[in-house]
């Protein structure tokens, strides 16, 4: 068994995938590929997106990925920054939110 | 300020070691592909020079500027310039020569003290497209120098200036402290008499380099970037953004090495190689002459030394016939023109 879960290397490796379900794998990477392009979004707000959205799932292969995709578009460290608290606001207030049920039951049990 | 290799004595001052990193580690077992293995997989191996278009000529590494990234290693402590002799054989080729494009480079080509004479007499052959390749601050480095943007006007000079970034943090990082100011002031001047605005045929592009270790964005998403940032923030025009590689040599392969970036980074450049770039790389229609009148078949490889495949060496020698058709001379740092879009002096190649 490997020592660790991640290996860096392994996000090099990310196109294998298909080859154990060729048909899926393709669907899958043209679907990708047409995400990312420019339409009602600019490829850059859609790297801002991908970046936010890789750290709140926490995948080190996609922070990896997409922070230098930021870099290579010339995205600076404090729009990256930013789009990082805006995820983790959103994360956050998803936590915060639920207070609202707990006061709800509160209210409802307590004297 | 930092120093050039040169003058740090660094061991990647010297064109062989650097020819011996980028031919050993990774690409000596096999673990990457060699460049002529890649061009040879594609069947595109010899590349072969055609008819040439642009004739490069660097004016000496003598630079103001001490970028962190320069593949000339050049800077203020870099003495090498080119003779008025040099300079006169130059002059005979820029007079019969068939290619459109003239491209002066350097170092800083306006730190030449017969740069000025020289414009003058080349553009006297009315070649299509007369570029100097300006690093914007010299412009503002000294009042002997604040009438260039008249000068270049006069003489109509297509004017080519590196800028990195919209943004005062990431320019001076790569440039150097108070470069991006200087810049911008530079601009306007340009601007001011009539280079870069809408409609102008008085050219003024841009050059991006990435300021780290990895590789350029899509040119015109680039472009677009620059052109509102630009506009908006500081109310300059410019034409064109060319998006160009940085090369795996000199400063930036000693950056690449001490930020133990290097090895990514090949593998970057190699994963990135797309076949449909190299019909069009910039050494297939290009001639470089060195400040001391010796022929490359880019600047890439006269920083590294590797003289053109041919008997005709020295500007003095040239013979535009005997030129074309010669086998380019190539190794692992040519994947940088061939990464993405491909990568050239006049920008994305595809």
């Amino acid at each position: 068994m490997q020592k660790t879960y991640y290996d860096p290397a392994d996000l090099k490796k990310f196109g294998k995938i298909s080859e154990w379900n060729e048909e899926l794998g393709a669907k899958f990477f043209e679907y990708y590929g047409k995400v990312f392009e420019a339409g009602a979004l600019t490829e850059r707000e859609k790297s801002l997106i991908a970046l936010a959205v890789s750290h709140t799932i926490q995948c080190p292969y996609c922070i990896d990925a997409y922070t230098g995709d930021g870099l290579q578009r010339g995205i600076t460290k404090e729009e990256m920054m930013e789009a990082l608290h805006v995820a983790s606001a959103i994360r956050g207030g998803a936590s915060l939110v639920h207070g609202v049920q707990m006061m709800n039951k509160v209210n409802k049990l307590d004297m | 300020m930092i120093k050039s290799l040169h003058k740090r004595e660094s061991e990647l001052a010297n064109a062989k070691r650097q020819q011996e990193i980028l031919s050993n580690s990774i690409f000596q077992h096999g673990e990457l592909p060699t460049f002529k293995t890649k061009l040879s997989e594609s069947k595109q191996f010899p590349l072969q020079a055609k008819k040439l278009e642009i004739l490069q000529i660097n004016l000496g590494y003598m630079c103001n500027q001490i970028c962190t990234h320069c593949h000339v290693d050049a800077g203020p402590d870099r003495k090498e310039i080119m003779s008025k002799d040099t300079m006169l054989q130059c002059l005979e080729v820029i007079k019969t020569t068939g290619a459109h494009t003239l491209d002066l480079t350097g170092g800083a080509p306006e730190m030449n003290p017969n740069f000025r004479w020289f414009v003058e007499e080349a553009s006297e052959a009315g070649i299509k497209d007369f570029i100097v390749r300006s690093n914007l601050t010299i412009i503002t480095a000294n009042k002997k120098y604040f009438d260039l943007p008249d000068f270049f006007k006069k003489h109509n000079v297509h004017v080519v200036s590196s800028m990195p970034h919209w943004t005062k943090g990431k320019t001076d990082k790569q440039r150097g402290n108070g470069v991006f100011d200087a810049s911008l002031r530079a601009l306007k001047m340009l601007n001011d008499v009539g280079y870069g605005l809408p409609n102008s045929t008085l050219k003024l592009d841009l050059v991006y380099n990435p300021s780290g270790a990895f590789l350029p964005a899509n040119q015109s998403a680039m472009e677009n970037d620059f052109k509102k940032a630009f506009l908006e923030e500081f109310g300059i025009h410019f034409h064109n953004l060319f998006a160009l590689t940085n090369l795996p040599i000199s400063r930036f392969l000693d950056y690449l090495i001490a930020s133990e970036n290097y090895e990514d980074y090949m593998y970057a450049l190699v994963e990135a190689f797309n076949p449909n770039a190299v019909k069009n790389v910039m050494c297939t229609n290009t001639l470089s002459v060195s400040w001391n009148g010796y022929l490359y078949d880019c600047d890439f490889n006269q920083m590294l030394e590797l003289p053109v495949n041919s008997k005709v060496k020295h500007i003095s020698d040239y013979n535009e016939n005997l030129l074309e058709g010669r086998d380019i001379v190539i190794s692992q740092h040519c994947y940088g023109c061939t990464a993405g879009a491909g990568s050239s002096c006049q920008g994305s190649v595809t």
